[in-house]
């Protein structure tokens, strides 16, 4: 087996004293859909910020394409090629739609302060470019027809839509998505995880963190089940259903020797 | 705006001394513009970036000295016996030497106020400004102190078929800070509809989801503040050789009130915001001169202020902006660059 495209050991995270992921390590093969689940302040959000370089965490290496990439700016981390959506609907909420695309298609595009003051041929043709590609995400996420609205004005699901483009836009080879279903309507989750297989399908390897267990059973290759910070279960979701230590995990009753609870 | 009837403005302020000479307008009009420049430079970090510099005087007064001290030329001990020495140059070698000068310390600034951004970016650039009035007041070697660099040459302009001229007439002077005021817009301009002027606006927007899709905050801000700081350090040169006589008082606090007003009246973040703020903050205060008392003056400068930030807090342009039925109102943060002009 090749190496994985992304490798997490051991990582330990500390906020405030408080250990809020305690021994953390997985593997996200590629072009896999990997869910990392597990019930509210199990860690999950800050494994996604330790893994974009959001936080730093105390202990454990963090490998992407066997490149460590801990002390990383999220900005090193995201020209990798590994880039995330936000829980919290995250977008420029002043701008329009397709100024929005334009904006996450950053990585794309190369001009510099020269190319802004001289009227080059190839500042037009990357312009023209970019924009083409800000479109078509538009159009894969279904939102080109409000290309020219306020990002702020959209509808709650429309937002999120547009929150997964941005992060899809510059097709990275790992996208994190932190709850892309969060207060969702069913036929909008079924919109969603649709988007999430043609992501997929078009070669996205991707890191899920959801509450929806439906979806993340549907969608998922393999599931990670994380809780009070440390991994309970790896495996097929046939498999995590059937896990006797992630059932009691959901429904109640904590394992022994785990002291603190995390944020 | 469309970019006819900016040029047809600028047309219009460039044939003013023409039709109407009136030297005590000019004048006024002068140093307004030398302000106004400020504020398009302010503009760019304030309006753009979202990062409030309460120092910009800084540059405007690292410009106003740099240009002067070139131009005067001097000779200081910079200690183990040594000496620095300066010829006096030609005024637009003091020109850009202020440009270069605001741009160096603007880097550095950058450099440095950036890895706290907000609140304490707020406060280093006040103390910025304070500790260079504080240098310029005791380094009187260099400075002369409180004494003020007098006798600072005009500008001079190369001009076909009569070689190097001096710069004396009001309309001359008017029509350089014109010209640099034009030059100044087009930079701005130039900046926010490319490439970083987007990655500026997305960090304003929201800089950790920004971060995200690898737009380099450290990297476009410094980009922005030296920009902006060469700008001002313009202005501050324009200012020297148009009063010639600078003293520490140009890194005062007021100036860069002066300048922070006129954005945020006139509308920060659009292209000509600065330019109409500027235009009412530069002119209100010796339109009322003729008509009213200094004290009553005052009350209604600041009641304007005050009316205008309460009614309009988006300021006047994007206001005027949301009238006009053929725009759309809420583009102001961005105007694509497809079909946009000079605004």
């Amino acid at each position: 087996m090749t190496a994985p495209l992304l490798r997490v050991e051991h990582v330990m995270v500390q906020i405030g004293g408080l250990v809020a992921v305690s021994d953390l390590g997985f593997e996200v093969g590629q072009g896999e859909v990997v869910s990392l689940i597990g019930p509210n302040g199990a860690g999950k959000t800050t494994a996604f910020n330790a893994i974009t370089g959001y936080i730093r965490p105390r202990r454990g290496t963090i490998h992407f394409e066997g490149r460590d990439i801990i002390g990383l700016s999220p900005e090193r981390i995201a020209a990798l090629g590994l880039v995330r959506s936000f829980q919290r609907t995250s977008i420029f909420g002043a701008c329009t739609v397709l100024e929005n695309a334009l904006m996450a298609l950053h990585l794309r595009g190369r001009a510099g302060l020269l190319e802004a003051f001289i009227p080059l041929p190839g500042r037009r043709r990357e312009e023209a470019r970019l924009r083409d590609e800000a479109m078509a995400m538009l159009d894969f996420v279904g939102l080109s027809a409000r290309a020219a609205a306020r990002a702020d004005s959209l509808a709650y699901g429309e937002q999120r839509r547009l929150g997964i483009a941005l992060a899809a836009a510059a097709a990275p080879r790992l996208l994190l998505l932190d709850e892309p279903a969060a207060g969702l309507n069913p036929s909008e989750t079924a919109d969603c995880m649709a988007l999430i297989r043609q992501l997929r399908d078009r070669g996205t390897t991707i890191l899920l963190v959801e509450h929806d267990m439906a979806m993340v059973m549907r969608i998922s290759d393999r599931i990670v089940v994380l809780n009070q910070g440390r991994i309970i279960a790896d495996g097929p979701p046939a498999a995590i259903r059937e896990n006797p230590e992630v059932i009691r995990a959901y429904l109640g009753g904590a394992p022994e020797g785990v002291g603190h609870a995390a944020a | 705006m469309s970019g006819l009837v900016g040029w047809a403005f600028v047309l219009a302020m460039a044939l003013l001394p023409v039709v109407a000479p009136d030297p005590y307008m000019l004048a006024v009009l002068t140093s307004a513009g030398i302000f106004i420049i400020g504020a398009i430079s302010l503009n760019l970090l304030l309006g753009y970036t979202g990062q409030l510099s309460l120092g910009h005087a800084a540059f405007f007064g690292l410009g106003a000295y740099a240009s002067a001290l070139a131009s005067l030329g001097f000779d200081i001990g910079i200690g183990f016996g040594m000496r620095l020495r300066l010829e006096p140059q030609p005024v637009y070698v003091g020109f850009l030497s202020a440009i270069l000068v605001a741009g160096v310390f603007g880097w550095l600034l950058g450099r440095l106020a950036f890895r706290i951004r907000g609140a304490y970016f707020v406060i280093i650039t006040i103390c910025f400004a304070q500790v260079l009035r504080m240098l310029a007041l005791n380094w009187v070697e260099l400075t002369q102190g409180p004494m003020a660099l007098v006798g600072i040459p005009p500008f001079s302009l190369w001009w076909p078929g009569q070689g190097v001229v001096d710069l004396t007439s009001k309309a001359q002077t008017y029509w350089l800070v014109l010209g640099v005021g034009v030059l100044a817009f087009l930079v701005v301009r130039q900046i926010v509809h490319s490439r970083i002027g987007r990655a500026l606006v997305a960090l304003r927007e929201n800089e950790t989801l920004a971060r995200s899709v690898g737009i380099r905050a450290t990297h476009y801000l410094v980009i922005a503040t030296v920009v902006s700081a060469g700008i001002a350090g313009a202005a501050g040169s324009l200012f020297a050789h148009y009063v010639r006589i600078v003293d520490p008082d140009v890194f005062l606090f007021i100036y860069t009130v002066t300048m922070v007003i006129m954005v945020i009246t006139g509308g920060k973040g659009t292209l000509w915001g600065p330019v109409v703020g500027g235009l009412i903050f530069g002119l209100l205060p010796d339109m009322l001169r003729g008509s009213a008392r200094p004290e009553a003056q005052w009350i209604a400068y600041g009641a304007a202020m005050i009316l205008l930030v309460m009614f309009l807090p988006r300021g006047i342009v994007p206001a005027v902006a949301a009238w006009l039925p053929a725009r759309r109102p809420a583009t102001q943060a961005l105007p694509t660059p497809v079909r946009e002009g000079v605004g």
